[in-house]
């Protein structure tokens, strides 16, 4: 059909100087990971206290939970990502605005999809963490309580970490989500592997080199996760548990 | 100047009737996607249980492929790449619209690969003995499926199938890369123009909130009285 | 009514069943019994089809069950089946179980499957449950149930593989009765049960399998009388003084 095959550009010095078209692949996946790993760090931490809230003989406590789950659950990611984007800024004292819009863009763009991308994938968290730590056979709260625990003894040493192992295969596919959904973060401008791919097909006018080269980096970037969360899974397993060996 | 900035709603109003028609886009793009994604995913997961293993490989790597990739990645292929594509094959003249057909397309064929996900989970947990007695009763494959065990696996399913659903409906604001005046590209656009983006985002945000968690709240009554039956 | 033929087969290395050889004929009530694990649910299901095997015969009514050729939907429409966990649809109604397959696979019309649902119904006492789902009923109910479903298709011989083994004791009785009832009635019969009660009442030949091989064959008085093998004697040593 008349088209010119020529993976070779991938090689080519970038219009724009120095870099490699490659150059820009690579600098592409390194943001989506950095952008991934900082979220999820932030998505874990949040999730955790959001999830146990949920689970905890409170109604206010539990009441905020809720609600901060069904917030972050029930707006498209898109429209979370303009609101910490357009919005918050705006939102600011003007100040502090102002101080905010003159600093660096790239800043700029990465904290917003960083926070977005965190409190989004936190709701989701809290909610297999919610599950785990209802999963867990009733006696065991009552176990640790009987020999002296406090409530938060009881989540801190006996129920998280027990909670924390059976979620652990859910928790991957989060991660395996959170890197899915950093491509949102090409709508703001963020030069991440999805933007650097629509950079590539301007640039080059190697249209289908461009895309399959990204699509084999996301394919890439899953099964290296999707590896790594099998060995953690392992390692972690409880002898004598279900799932385990 | 103010420290404190200063809401103006005054744009809402005059754009309802094409926010409405962007609305409208939002739901038939879901809709169609839901309806062919439930099919297709139906045909995947059995495929995937299927004892031939041409079959069987065939959708476990379309599944995981379209797993594997962000939707927006999709969605570009399915607006920047598969047009062009379509376009020096058929003939198409040159820059006829297929954003829309694109859109429910790249929806369609990635959410299939979801949906082939929960509905394979959910045929396999119907016991195996439903078949052996579908079979002892002299039923075929084809009618032991298709009376017996869809029927209960589908049961077991609709919460999940519907909160997938939901999920679908938030992603359908995700054809912005295309600039499709969907629900969300509306109000971008009416924000965009009259210099109120803060507003209508917000007022978007909102719109989707109402409507996905009513629908969440109702697919979780029906779970209930799932269970209770 | 059912001839089974040198019938042998493997899991992988695992030998299931071994030149089983044995028979069934028109009238008649067979019990397979034997320990767990002995092969003998491979067996039953190997009558039917359910379960494929690599040598050997099975022919039922004359139709041989391994030829490739036989249509085994056809075959299974007229030898009726119950199972262990009873195996009802739990998304249709109890009339509904009755007459499904009376309309797919034998193209009833509705008025006459479910006039033929109702008489069933009738006969193994659970009329009234018609409209019921068979997460409503008792266990033994819906066994009871599973029996006439099977009979709603007039089968010419009927497989019953544990019939009771899932039931509470108390509810053992009425399928036991039902069956029992069915036996006097003349149906071809061949049951894999441990009640040895109903052996005994019932049935005119026992086999006795162990370890995928078929021990004993014998008409029932010979084999409660003086079972020819030691491994039939410890098994019913060990089932009768409980």
């Amino acid at each position: 059909m008349g088209y010119h095959w020529n993976w070779g550009v991938f090689l080519q010095p970038s219009a724009t100087g120095s870099d490699t078209y490659l150059g820009w692949m690579i600098s592409g996946v390194e943001m989506t990971v950095a952008l991934s790993l900082s979220a999820w760090v932030i998505a874990l931490l949040l999730g955790a206290v959001v999830g146990v809230l949920r689970t905890v003989p409170s109604n206010v406590l539990s009441g905020f939970a809720r609600a901060y789950v069904e917030l972050f659950r029930n707006i498209p990611l898109l429209v979370q990502l303009f609101i910490w984007y357009f919005v918050l800024p705006e939102l600011l004292p003007v100040s502090l605005g102002n101080a905010y819009k003159q600093s660096n863009p790239v800043v700029q763009q990465f904290l917003s999809a960083m926070l977005c991308l965190a409190l989004f994938t936190s709701a989701r968290v809290a909610e297999q963490v919610r599950s785990g730590i209802n999963s867990l056979p009733r006696g065991q709260k009552n176990a640790a309580l009987a020999i002296g625990f406090t409530l938060p003894q009881t989540y801190r040493y006996v129920m998280l970490p027990m909670a924390f192992r059976l979620i652990v295969p859910p928790l991957t596919s989060e991660f395996l989500n959170i890197l899915k959904n950093s491509a949102v973060c090409s709508t703001i401008g963020l030069l991440e592997l999805t933007a650097q791919g629509r950079q590539l097909l301007d640039y080059t006018a190697q249209p289908y080199e461009s895309f399959i080269a990204v699509t084999l980096a996301y394919l890439l970037l899953n099964t290296v996760v999707m590896f790594g969360m099998r060995w953690v899974e392992a390692r972690m397993r409880v002898p004598g548990y279900i799932g385990s060996k | 100047m103010h420290e404190i900035y200063e809401f103006d709603w005054s744009s809402i109003p005059g754009a309802l009737p094409y926010l409405m028609h962007g609305m409208v886009i939002s739901l038939e793009i879901t809709a169609s996607a839901v309806i062919f994604g439930i099919v297709w995913g139906t045909l995947l997961a059995m495929m995937r249980l299927s004892s031939i293993s041409p079959l069987s490989w065939f959708a476990a790597g379309y599944v995981n492929l379209f797993r594997s990739i962000p939707l927006v990645m999709v969605l570009l292929w399915f607006f920047l790449i598969i047009p062009h594509l379509l376009e020096t094959i058929f003939g198409f003249p040159r820059g006829t619209d297929l954003r829309f057909g694109s859109a429910i397309a790249g929806f369609a064929l990635f959410e299939a690969a979801y949906y082939a996900e929960i509905i394979r989970a959910g045929i396999q947990s119907v016991p195996k003995g439903q078949i052996s007695a579908a079979n002892a009763l002299g039923m075929t494959y084809g009618q032991g499926m298709w009376l017996v065990v869809l029927p209960q696996a589908f049961r077991n399913m609709v919460p999940l199938l519907l909160t997938q659903a939901i999920i679908l409906f938030q992603d359908t604001s995700l054809v912005y890369v295309s600039a499709l005046a969907d629900f969300f590209g509306a109000a971008y656009k009416v924000g965009d123009r009259d210099g109120r983006l803060v507003e209508m985002l917000l007022f978007a945000g909102a719109v989707y909130f109402i409507i996905c968690f009513a629908f969440s709240q109702l697919v979780r009554y029906y779970q209930k009285k799932l269970k209770v039956a | 009514m059912i001839i089974i033929d040198n019938v042998s087969k493997r899991y992988g290395d695992f030998q299931v069943l071994t030149d089983c050889t044995t028979k069934v004929g028109k009238g008649e009530v067979v019990v397979v019994c034997g320990p767990s694990g002995s092969g003998k649910s491979t067996l039953i299901k190997c009558v039917n089809g359910l379960e494929p095997f690599h040598r050997g015969e099975i022919k039922v009514n004359g139709v041989s069950v391994g030829d490739p050729k036989t249509v085994l939907a056809k075959l299974r429409a007229h030898v009726g089946m119950v199972f262990q966990n009873f195996e009802l649809f739990p998304h249709m109604t109890i009339m509904e179980n009755l007459t499904v397959a009376q309309l797919k696979v034998l193209g009833r019309e509705k008025a006459e499957a479910e006039e033929r649902g109702k008489q069933l119904l009738d006969r193994v006492g659970l009329g009234a449950q018609a409209l019921k789902y068979p997460g409503q009923l008792s266990g033994g109910q819906q066994q009871r149930v599973a029996i006439a479903r099977a009979l709603a298709m007039d089968p010419v011989c009927m497989l019953f593989d544990e019939p009771t083994s899932a039931l509470d004791p108390e509810m053992i009785n009425e399928v036991l009765d039902v069956m029992t009832e069915l036996a006097q009635e003349g149906m071809t019969m061949m049951c894999v049960t441990h009640e040895m009660g109903f052996a005994r009442r019932v049935a005119h030949r026992v086999v006795f399998m162990d370890h995928g091989c078929i021990v004993e064959d014998d008409a029932k008085e010979a084999f409660f009388a003086h079972p020819s093998s030691e491994r039939a004697r410890q098994f019913l040593a060990k089932i009768l003084h409980h």
